[in-house]
């Protein structure tokens, strides 16, 4: 099993009457309610419990990108690897990832995930999202029936920039480049491995299958409303012919609090919980889904936004409506550790996405609920898929040698003597 | 108005098709024309009209590699040709009008009367046009009607919105129709039309609903400044939808042309 530690770095001072004065989280929120004086603690503390995570054990330390979100105050995911790459030494760097539609061009993301790889030795974990129709089309205004067309041609771009040692041209539809010879390039050899997060299109998943990238369903509605979903990507693995049904093919991202008993778990973490729930889920339904960014063939699957609010909305669900219906995992270590079993087995996924800091948390609630995590319940967790310990098709490789930042020599007194 | 088929070289177009007298083609809004629209049973009285679908739009085929205005604009030369038409009165509401005002622009000899129905295509910084990609069906009609009232009923036209099958059939047409307009729509319905407008040389009727909450009226005046002689036609009453509003004012309009 590969857990990893994510924080999507939600903005913690949303009002409370925020969902009455606020159509939306995302997109046109109110740039007012961000305090930037008070947002250098907020980044600093979301860094630290990231680094923090990466001392206990976790497989990785994992940052996405939004734009314009009350959620996600990451636009640049890759500002905050860099700065995890320098203080942690073991755990992949899992950027999940860069909306590669939006990067122009895209070889913008084979050069800056090169340097993360290079900087971190070999741990970098990259993904490829399509983005959310919120950040990819609202706020970035790429057309939306064109998005996936331009995704796919930077995707092809980046690993062929990846791939290829000498200078080529590149006579793209939206790229057209005369020399793209990349410089730096990645350690990880032929390129690091690549999860594509994904909400339900079938085309998704077939590009998954052939390229051999790891499916990431990154939901906030829990494991057992995705059972249907990741059904649906296994049988499709299986029509598609794919040699093997690896686990680690597939990711799932998961609410987790963790206290020493239920009850405290309701007592410390509830109120976070439906911060989250309440507040940074408040998106306005006119943002969730452009009309063109989704197939046909994936509507007709029946495949909506997560975004579309369930009817009756988030708000009459209480602790035990999200405990109960699987939208967080919480309770003590014990009950934590049987529910994220159900959750291994019964979804079949290798890589977890551990969303241990929910909404508003504090930075000594988050740790404890970590802590516990680390200590009383990964380690229980370790051996779901004994067959497929070997598969390391979808984790990163770093190099067995690498240097400690901070490393350099004490001040020299006098001019170095060159080296023989 | 029949529903007929005609090939062309990227896709199989379906067009209506009704009435007699001059060639008239008319060329749809974002929201897509059906056989029963007023206006055309109007125009149709004293024009054959046709009404080419926008590829996606109805029951017609996507053309995938129409991505761009020029694409659009050619396609739509393409329609015209296939239909042996020559020197047709190119009328176009909204997304249509903006389509037909580069067809002018970009083959001015070929057109000699344009009548342009709130047409998309133009931005003024000072006035911007709401974002019709993030409207739900439920603002629709404040959006788009003087008479929101009237205009839900016209929209929804006796259909069960509750349904959840026409919840889903709503989400394809959207995505196949909308997805095809953001093309030339998303995220600001504007492609440099400006600069080419100088090329018209059309005589121009420009129709306006002076509740237009959707392209607010002032944009009818930087339409009027770019076609040299051309001719202003206010509608009283009317919103962005004056086609289905007053559709009797709207073929007088156009019917000056001739």
């Amino acid at each position: 099993m590969k857990f990893t530690w994510f924080n999507l770095m939600p903005w913690p001072y949303l009002p409370d009457d925020f969902r009455k004065t606020n159509r939306s989280v995302w997109v046109d929120i109110d740039q007012r309610l961000f305090d930037p004086a008070r947002s250098h603690e907020v980044y600093n503390t979301y860094m630290d419990l990231l680094e923090y995570a990466g001392t206990l054990g976790f497989d990785g330390i994992g940052v996405n990108e939004h734009h314009q979100n009350g959620y996600g105050i990451m636009p640049s995911p890759n500002l905050i690897a860099a700065g995890l790459a320098r203080r942690t030494s073991d755990a992949a760097i899992v950027v999940l990832g860069n909306s590669i539609a939006l990067y122009n061009p895209p070889v913008r993301v084979a050069e800056e995930f090169a340097m993360l790889d290079c900087i971190s030795g070999g741990r970098l974990v990259a993904g490829f999202p399509v983005g959310t129709s919120m950040d990819t089309n609202y706020c970035y205004g790429q057309i939306p029936s064109l998005t996936r067309e331009k995704y796919q041609e930077a995707h092809d771009l980046i690993i062929k920039a990846w791939t290829t040692r000498d200078p080529f041209a590149f006579n793209g539809r939206y790229n057209k480049l005369r020399h793209v010879n990349i410089w730096p390039r990645p350690i990880q050899q032929p390129h690091p491995p690549i999860h594509i997060p994904g909400g339900g299109s079938v085309e998704t998943y077939d590009f998954c299958i052939d390229n051999t990238y790891s499916y990431s369903y990154l939901s906030f509605s829990g494991y057992i409303r995705a059972q249907a979903l990741m059904n649906g990507y296994w049988k499709r693995v299986e029509e598609r012919g794919a040699p093997d049904k690896s686990p680690y093919r597939a990711g799932f991202a998961q609410t987790i609090c963790v206290a020493e008993t239920d009850e405290e778990a309701e007592r410390l973490y509830s109120e976070h919980v439906s911060y989250f729930y309440n507040r940074c889920l408040h998106v306005y339904p006119g943002f969730a889904d452009a009309p063109g960014y989704r197939t046909i063939k994936t509507i007709q699957t029946g495949a909506l936004s997560q975004y579309a609010p369930p009817v009756g909305g988030y708000t009459q669900l209480t602790w035990k409506d999200l405990v109960d219906g699987g939208h967080v995992i919480a309770g003590s270590p014990e009950t934590v550790r049987q529910r994220i079993e159900e959750m291994i087995k019964g979804l079949h996924v290798g890589n977890i996405f551990c969303l241990m800091h929910v909404g508003n948390m504090p930075a000594d609630k988050c740790m404890y609920s970590t802590r516990l995590f680390a200590e009383k319940v990964m380690p229980k967790l370790r051996d779901i898929f004994p067959e497929y310990a070997e598969d390391d098709r979808f984790w990163c490789k770093p190099l067995a040698k690498r240097v400690t930042a901070g490393s350099l020599p004490a001040a020299p007194a006098r001019a170095p003597i060159p080296a023989e | 108005m029949e529903l007929r088929t005609v090939q062309t070289h990227h896709v199989p177009v379906r067009y209506l098709a009704g009435g007699s007298g001059p060639a008239l083609v008319y060329l749809h809004g974002a929201g897509g024309v059906t056989a029963d629209d007023p206006l055309l049973a109007e125009l149709a009285k004293t024009h054959t009209v046709y009404a080419p679908l926008v590829p996606g739009y109805g029951d017609s085929e996507e053309a995938p590699e129409i991505r761009d205005m020029l694409d659009f604009t050619l396609h739509a030369w393409d329609v015209v040709a296939a239909l042996s038409l020559k020197d047709p009165l190119l009328v176009g509401h909204s997304m249509g009008g903006m389509i037909a005002a580069e067809m002018a622009a970009i083959a001015p000899n070929d057109v000699s009367r344009l009548a342009l129905i709130a047409p998309a295509g133009l931005w003024d910084d000072d006035h911007p046009i709401a974002d019709l990609f993030a409207t739900l069906p439920y603002e629709m009609p404040q959006l788009l009607f003087h008479d929101p009232e009237a205009g839900a009923a016209m929209l929804t036209a006796g259909r069960n919105v509750t349904d959840p099958g026409f919840l889903q059939a709503y989400l394809v047409t959207n995505a196949r129709q909308l997805g095809m307009a953001g093309r030339i729509l998303f995220p600001i319905p504007e492609r440099g039309l400006q600069q080419r407008l100088y090329r018209i040389k059309a005589r121009t009727v420009i129709v306006w609903g002076d509740s237009d909450r959707l392209i607010p009226p002032v944009y009818a005046h930087g339409f009027k400044k770019g076609i040299a002689g051309s001719e202003l036609v206010s509608i009283p009453e009317a919103g962005h939808m004056v086609v289905m509003e007053k559709p009797v004012l709207v073929a007088e309009a156009v019917g000056r042309l001739g």
